[in-house]
């Protein structure tokens, strides 16, 4: 019992509410929201540090005993995926103060952006699953809102796609729910997973678990349930796609990584030979996607795909090295997608278009973000001192210890085929000839270098610092590799 | 009981499934209040329909029926509503704005404009 547990929930919570009624005084509205995000991610940093001296922390809310309450569980997974998450909302808050104009932010923008962290953070928190469920709600609900945020018509015609999408894919997840309660009579996490390994993971949850496969796929866009995203990625301002590259996708990649490590882990034979093909078409969807386009957004986007391919991988192979590799590779993802998504973001704000090939010589006038887009890009690759390099690494020796040869073959192809996507980027936006004088530029980046740098430092202190962080990764893989400690932190045995 | 409910819903996944396909909008719209009438009725369906009290603490009744569905049935139907009234209202600004409820026109990316 710990009443720590709630706050990453509660803080961001409260400041929406509050936000709704100074929503007409921006500059109020700008410090509320920056103060509370500071103090979010204080505390979550707190937790993290709470949970690696004490294990695992869970809160029965209301004092009703675990699989008749609602708990909220935080092991070492939820508290690091919690500190990530903040710090990439902290960025994304700051960039909007130059990024996102006047007219955005006097309509409940700093309101929705809350919103959708208080989501987010609890679908990372919580132990039961239709509190997943409804958290997964508060999310999609907020990004609805941001994604349509402005009303342009390209926003307006991928927001009706991205909606439908997750209304079916939510449908489903309340189909799911309903067949996992009738099969087990629970939809507390641990108390599911408990009851299904008594029941030794029948046919019927076989089916069920490929049910949460698709519903948390499509949330996550793995193959071939991606296609929404693209297209609704593209539209919405440069922060909110940061956001959404760097949390949305995230929360459904770690919903599969709890439910098949947590929940469905005892067929493996079947569902987790199915989720490493689908991550390995993923991948290969992911890189054809990013080599083949010129818009830089769009560069990008075809990114996440490959990325979160990568992660599945480790959760295919399940072994503690791929799984410690997964979770240090998702940390890296979130944070160095939105610092990419950002970087892309200065470079439209000073060229006005996201069209690579009327881009060139940027370096001349902006040295600074030329290298640090450089150095984004060398990290998002894998490049050793770099932090993409040890989650990599750590996945690729997992799976060749499980002979998955393919699946290696995919994630080192890829880092190639990645490299030269972002570094197209590089060469033909910094280097060359420049197109744009001086005087000729769009805006200026003034205010917005301060939050990539920010995400920059941190993604290199987590490749230069690998020692330090590795103790608190293995403890969250741990968890995942022994579902048992898990269940005994909840349900108090 | 049961199987007669999970024809229904069968249809009722059918039906919305096929409406969801169509070109214009507002049957897209119609498709997915089926589907989540559907998806309400399953939850209710397979929490089990066995005779009891409704559940509400009366003295002297032996059995009521099932709790837990009916209160997440109730929260699904409101974030269903929610994200309803939210997509009507999307659509009808679409509508005002790129003038056209057809969803073959919607196509295309955005690279474009």
């Amino acid at each position: 019992m710990n009443n720590f547990v709630i706050l990453p929930i509660l803080i961001p919570l409260m400041t929406g509410i509050i936000l709704i009624f100074v929503n007409k005084y921006t500059k109020a509205a700008r410090g509320i929201s920056l103060i509370s995000t500071i103090l979010t991610v204080i505390v979550s940093l707190l937790l993290v540090n709470h949970v690696y001296q004490n294990g695992i922390q869970t809160l029965n809310l209301g004092d009703w005993d675990a699989p008749f309450g609602i708990v909220l569980v935080a092991d070492m997974l939820a508290a690091l995926l919690v500190t990530a998450g903040s710090i990439v909302v902290l960025a994304c808050i700051l960039y909007s103060f130059k990024n996102i104009g006047k007219e955005r932010e006097s309509f409940f923008y700093y309101a929705a952006v809350q919103f959708l962290m208080v989501g987010v953070l609890g679908a990372f928190l919580t132990g039961d699953l239709f509190n997943l469920f409804v958290f997964f709600e508060v999310m999609l609900m907020s990004s609805y809102v941001l994604i349509v945020h402005g009303g342009t018509k390209p926003q307006l015609r991928e927001s009706i796609k991205y909606i439908l999408v997750n209304v079916i894919s939510s449908a489903l997840f309340v189909i799911g729910v309903a067949y996992l309660y009738a099969v087990t009579g629970t939809v507390n996490m641990a108390d599911l997973s408990a009851k299904i390994s008594e029941l030794g993971q029948p046919g019927l949850v076989t089916v069920i678990s490929i049910l949460f496969l698709v519903v948390f796929g499509l949330k996550g866009a793995i193959f071939p349930l991606f296609f929404w995203l693209p297209g609704s990625y593209h539209a919405p301002p440069t922060p909110i796609t940061a956001l959404f590259g760097a949390l949305l996708t995230k929360v459904g990649v770690y919903s599969i990584i709890r439910t098949f490590t947590i929940i469905f882990y005892n067929d493996t034979g079947f569902t987790h030979t199915l989720i490493g093909i689908l991550a390995g078409l993923t991948i290969v969807v992911g890189v054809i996607g990013a080599v083949s386009y010129w818009d830089v957004k769009k560069i990008i986007i075809y990114n996440i795909l490959t990325a979160v391919g990568v992660i599945l991988v480790g959760v295919a192979t399940l072994t503690p090295t791929a799984l410690t590799g997964s979770i240090y590779y998702l940390i890296h993802d979130m944070i160095i997608k939105a610092a990419l998504f950002l970087l892309v973001g200065a470079m439209i704000v000073i060229t006005g278009t996201s069209n690579l090939k009327k881009m060139g010589g940027l370096i001349k006038h902006h040295p600074y973000l030329g290298w640090m887009f450089f150095i984004a890009t060398i990290s998002l690759a894998g490049i050793p001192p770099f932090s993409g390099f040890i989650g990599k690494l750590l996945i690729v020796k997992g799976s060749l210890a499980n002979e998955h040869y393919m699946l290696v073959a995919a994630i080192l192809i890829s880092s190639l085929l990645v490299l030269y996507s972002v570094m197209k980027i590089f060469i033909n936006g910094f280097w060359g000839e420049a197109k744009l004088r001086k005087e000729e530029e769009k805006g200026s980046t003034k205010g917005l270098l301060l939050p990539i740098t920010l995400l920059l430092s941190l993604s290199i202190a987590l490749g230069f610092g690998a020692e330090w962080f590795y103790p608190y990764i293995s403890q969250a893989a741990q968890v995942l590799t022994d579902p048992s400690i898990y269940v005994q932190a909840v349900l108090k045995e | 009981m049961e199987i007669l409910m999970a024809i229904v819903i069968g249809i009722l996944f059918t039906a919305a499934t096929y409406m969801m396909l169509s070109k214009s909008l507002i049957r897209v719209i119609i498709g997915t209040g089926l589907l989540s009438h559907g998806a309400h009725l399953l939850l209710l369906t397979m929490g089990g329909l066995k005779q009891g009290a409704a559940p509400i603490l009366v003295e002297g009744t032996k059995a009521y029926v099932d709790p837990l569905p009916q209160a997440l049935i109730l929260t699904a139907i409101v974030i269903s509503f929610g994200v309803t009234s939210f997509i009507l209202v999307l659509a009808y600004r679409s509508y005002q704005e790129l003038g056209t409820d057809n969803m073959d026109k919607l196509r295309g990316n955005d690279s474009d404009e």
